[in-house]
């Protein structure tokens, strides 16, 4: 029998936000335990939150980028359960009324695309992180409590027109297009490793074309893009295993051991947990205006698929060059100001994939720190497609531009790099170099053709490089064939 | 220069002081100021009164769970000072008060008088208290309260119970029964108390002293250690009428760390004092007046109701059939968000923590059973059972739909009349374990104010006679954020009697 895999993912996101979710504390990576909490967000008696607006408007953004509709009105619950990391042993989250339903985010895999269904995102807040110590103690940092979470849950079976992610590959593809869209409404900086994004996804398998769902599985404890792709396709072959062991697939909880590369049982869920959710009383419902959603629609910056597209209409690029130069908002906006106005998009999209990248690969740079400006690339490769220069020259001047933020102009100049395409000049260096080497003549004459790149270098090497290689090639097949 | 006659009298000792501390103690919160402002007495004087007053008559009232001197005599000071230098004082400036014990206080045990919270001391103040620092109030002490506020008599404290200073033996009313007994007793000039069921109210009732419970969203809550969130209301208890208003006036307003505090301009209180009743419209719910209302307790409030009606109100009976759902409603909706809020008492960071627990869930259980009093793990228990999945519909989602038509029933009656009265509490207040076995006799004390924390809408209790030495209170309702027609209704009513010049002797 064959099997098909469906996934479902839930996804915590923490804003980057200044202050938390519901106090004026400070939202930030580590530090000193303990030291950005106040009575609010350690939940001392009496104490009460207040919303963060900013945190609001900027989970309604990611909610409107996310396809989602927004709802005009949401209403923040309390779900209850005890743990030390809670202070208040009820977390602040939102449950019938939540902030976005039904959108959607496109992935596209081995050439196929999928718009996979969002069920909703909701508003919640972080808890502290329990650490364990020897001695059987546990201590606990509250500096995360309170810190503003964004939770994106998959829809399946999807609503018609809509996907659902059947595979690790697609499950990757999906956190990573999320994670990118994040990233770009600068709502979070997806960390994985930090913890900043969160991924729990759950499993299932049935038999082909059966319409029911399998046994769900969930995975925890998968810290970085890869851990999900390996745990997913791990937990599906493993669900595999024990049906085609005639054995039955437990619904539990399953933790991801990056090590052994295996998922062990945690949990088991067998009955949906208990939350005694109902609507804060400390807090009043959000309304959100026509005016108040248009206004956040009107600052949603130009996201990846919209600038992909644009990338390959404008300026005749590939759609895998444009997904690679949209990759971030920081090289999309790189590229665009390079590309607009330049004489050769596509060389300036080649450019920046090759040259440019990888410099700022090598070197760590990052492209706001760039010392080249969009500008400053433009003006080069023009001097390339003018002739002014060529290729090999330009690599030299580009390398010099990106170490000390000096112009093409100026370096080519002082330098005396510009390319000599004069063919006088250039015919009385391949007549010396004809003059010169009477053997390699003879050879190539006698039908070893390959001889004429060695006589380009000849020439180049001449000229310092800078001979206009189309003229020298042409000018030294005449001259070579006598 | 006018020798005021502290100045003469402060220069004998003996019996002469022991009459004056009295004298002090016995004034009320605009009188005091007076004596302040006019130089006639330093605050730091009337602060060591009080603290005498104290000494003398704690012991058998037992209204305080903390006394606070040492801070009141400094707070005291402080005042002295800038008048001293020639600065402007307000009407609470050096004026003793007394916080009930579930009010946030920096630096002083806050313990709601729950076992759980025995060693609790708070590392902020809350927004009532800034309020008051800032009016420069001189902080006597901390008051007994029924556990968490769950209670009506101040025998649920899980420290010890109260006495009615007009009978030590019988109950202050509650929960808010410290801060009612400590204004009875003159241990304090003012008090402040919190209010999720009639809890200033019925104390105030039983202890003869005016105590309001504002509009819900009037007083900030930040700092008052939740029961019921969104029944909870902070208020004032005091001698007199005059002395709610200003209280009033120092506490209320909108809050920025209280997103439930309504942001709406507040009057001055003070201006409502005003002795005017003509033409007002009285509605008298029967429902009010139910089975187990004391027929003595019926009529003075009758009366009192003539009373207005021969200073020009017009009075007519009428019905609020929605109101006899009231008790049940509150006991879902109370229990069920004091079930969420109490949950934060697990040992974890502070108050108790059980020292035989040898995991962490052993120890939030065992924290929680030693902890807790037995009326505290009956709300949790009934409020967790009320928001279980399967049971959410049919009780916390019916009780907000009935809250809903409740406030409606009051929105109508609102339409045809002004303010409604009733007795506060259906009978005076009643001996000390007469009524700890029968716990629904016990909530019956507050069946005439619940409806008026679930509507959202101000009420004030203000004594209206006496049985058998025991105070009778008046309620009285009005609309939503029209505290003032009961400030000018209540002391119209005060003006023209005497029971709140009447004293317990102690």
């Amino acid at each position: 029998m064959e099997y098909e895999p469906v996934i479902g993912m839930e996804v915590h996101v923490e804003l980057q936000t200044e202050s938390k979710m519901f106090c004026g504390c400070k939202v930030d990576f580590g530090g000193e335990p303990n030291t950005r909490c106040c009575p609010v967000c350690l939940g001392l008696p009496g104490s009460l939150p207040v919303v963060n607006r900013r945190a609001v408007a900027l989970m309604a953004k990611a909610a409107l980028a996310l396809n989602c509709v927004v709802a005009p009105q949401c209403i923040f619950h309390r779900k209850n359960y005890y743990y030390p990391d809670l202070p208040k042993n009820y977390q602040i989250s939102q449950y019938d009324y939540p902030l976005g339903v039904n959108g959607f985010v496109e992935i596209t895999v081995n050439g196929k695309t999928k718009k996979i269904a969002i069920r909703r995102v909701h508003m919640e807040e972080d808890t502290g992180k329990l650490l364990h110590v020897e001695g059987g103690r546990s201590l606990i940092d509250y500096n995360r409590s309170g810190v503003p979470l964004m939770e994106i849950v998959t829809l399946n079976p999807p609503p018609p027109g809509l996907d659902q992610i059947e595979s690790a590959e697609e499950a990757r593809e999906y956190l990573q297009r999320l994670r990118q869209i994040l990233v770009y409404l600068d709502v979070s900086d997806c960390k994985m490793e930090e913890g900043s994004m969160r991924c729990e996804p759950n499993i299932s398998i049935r038999p082909k074309g059966q319409v029911e769902f399998g046994t769900k599985t969930e995975i925890k404890n998968l810290n970085s893009f890869r851990a999900v792709y390996l745990g997913v396709d791990y937990e599906i072959r493993r669900q595999e295993r024990v049906l085609r062991e005639g054995e039955q697939v437990v619904q539990e909880t399953r933790r991801w051991d990056d090590v052994r590369g295996v998922t062990s049982s945690m949990r088991s869920k067998e009955f949906e947990q208990e939350y005694r959710y109902f609507p804060d009383p400390d807090l009043v419902p959000i309304q959100f205006s026509d005016e108040f959603l248009d206004k956040l629609r009107a600052e949603l910056p130009e996201l990846p698929g919209q600038i992909i597209r644009r990338f390959v209409d404008e300026y005749g690029v590939s759609k895998e060059d444009a997904e690679i130069l949209a990759d971030t908002r920081e090289l999309a906006t790189f590229f665009d100001a390079c590309a607009r106005g330049s004489r050769d998009p596509k060389a300036v999209a080649n450019w920046i994939q090759g040259e440019f990248l990888r410099l700022v690969n090598a070197t760590g740079t990052a492209i706001a720190d760039a010392k080249v400006t969009p500008e400053g690339l433009r003006e080069l490769l023009d001097m390339v497609d003018v002739g002014t220069i060529n290729r090999n020259t330009a690599k030299n001047v580009f390398d010099e531009m990106f170490r000390t933020g000096r112009t093409a102009a100026d370096i080519v100049k002082i330098k005396g790099l510009e390319q000599v395409s004069d063919s006088g000049t250039i015919e009385s260096v391949i007549d010396k170099v004809i003059a010169g080497n009477p053997n390699e003549v003879e050879r190539f004459r006698a039908g070893e053709e390959r001889l004429m790149g060695w006589f380009v270098g000849q020439v180049m090497r001449e000229t310092k490089g800078k001979a206009n290689p189309g003229i020298v090639n042409k000018m030294l097949a005449e001259k070579l064939k006598g | 220069m006018v020798l005021g006659w502290w100045t003469i009298a402060s220069q004998y000792h003996g019996w002469w002081r022991l009459n004056v501390t009295e004298d002090i103690c016995g004034l009320t919160v605009h009188e005091l100021s007076d004596l302040i402002a006019k130089r006639e007495i330093k605050a730091e004087e009337v602060a060591r009164c009080f603290a005498e007053r104290v000494q003398s008559v704690d012991d058998r009232v037992k209204a305080f769970v903390t006394v606070t001197i040492d801070l009141a005599i400094e707070q005291a000071k402080a005042v002295d000072e800038a008048i001293a230098r020639g600065e402007e004082v307000g009407p609470l400036a050096g004026i003793p008060g007394a916080i009930k014990d579930n009010i946030s206080t920096r630096g002083v045990r806050t313990t709601c008088s729950s076992k759980i919270l025995h060693n609790y001391q708070p590392v902020y103040d809350a927004t009532v208290i800034e309020r008051l620092k800032g009016a420069g109030f001189a902080i006597i002490g901390k008051t007994n309260l029924d556990e968490f506020a769950m209670g009506s008599s101040t025998e649920n404290s899980g420290f010890f119970t109260t006495h009615n200073p007009w009978n030590l033996s019988t109950v202050p009313g509650g929960s808010s029964g410290g801060s009612a007994a400590a204004v009875a007793a003159d241990e304090c000039a003012f008090a402040l108390g919190s209010d999720t069921g009639g809890s200033i109210r019925q104390p105030a009732a039983f202890c003869g002293v005016v105590g309001i419970k504002p509009t819900y969203g009037r007083v900030s809550r930040y700092g008052l250690v939740a029961f019921a969130s969104s029944l909870d209301q902070i208020g004032p208890l005091t001698k007199d009428v005059t002395d709610c208003a200003i209280v009033l006036n120092a506490i209320s307003g909108k809050d920025p760390r209280d997103s439930t505090s309504l942001d709406v301009e507040c009057p001055d209180f003070t201006k409502a004092l005003v002795e005017d009743v003509k033409g007002l419209k009285i509605g008298v719910p029967r429902e009010f007046f139910g089975e187990g209302t004391d027929s003595d307790v019926e009529k003075a409030v009758i009366d009192a109701i003539e009373l207005l009606a021969s200073l020009g109100a017009e009075w007519k009976e009428t019905s609020m059939p929605i109101a006899d759902y009231g008790l049940p409603v509150y006991y879902i909706i109370a229990p069920a968000e004091c079930s969420s809020n109490l949950a934060r008492y697990d040992g974890v960071r502070y108050g108790l923590r059980s020292g035989s627990s040898t995991d962490t869930v052993s120890m939030f259980r065992k924290t929680r059973e030693e902890g807790f009093g037995a009326e505290v793990k009956q709300r949790i228990m009934i409020g967790t059972y009320a928001l279980s999945a399967g049971y959410y519909d049919a009780y916390y989602l019916k009780a907000q739909k009935v809250r809903t038509l409740l406030r409606r029933d009051f929105e109508r009656a609102f339409e045809e009349f002004d303010v409604l009265i009733s007795p506060t509490s259906p009978t005076v207040a009643f001996g000390i374990g007469e009524k700890a076995d029968d716990p629904f006799a016990m909530k019956l004390a507050d069946v005439c104010t619940i409806p008026v924390n679930l509507a959202g809408i101000p009420g004030i209790s203000v004594p209206c006679g006496f049985k058998n030495g025991l105070p009778i209170g008046l309620q009285i309702m009005g609309r939503g954020l029209d505290e003032e027609t009961l400030i000018r209704v209540a002391y119209t009513f005060e003006r023209n009697t005497e029971w709140h010049k009447r004293k317990p002797e102690l």
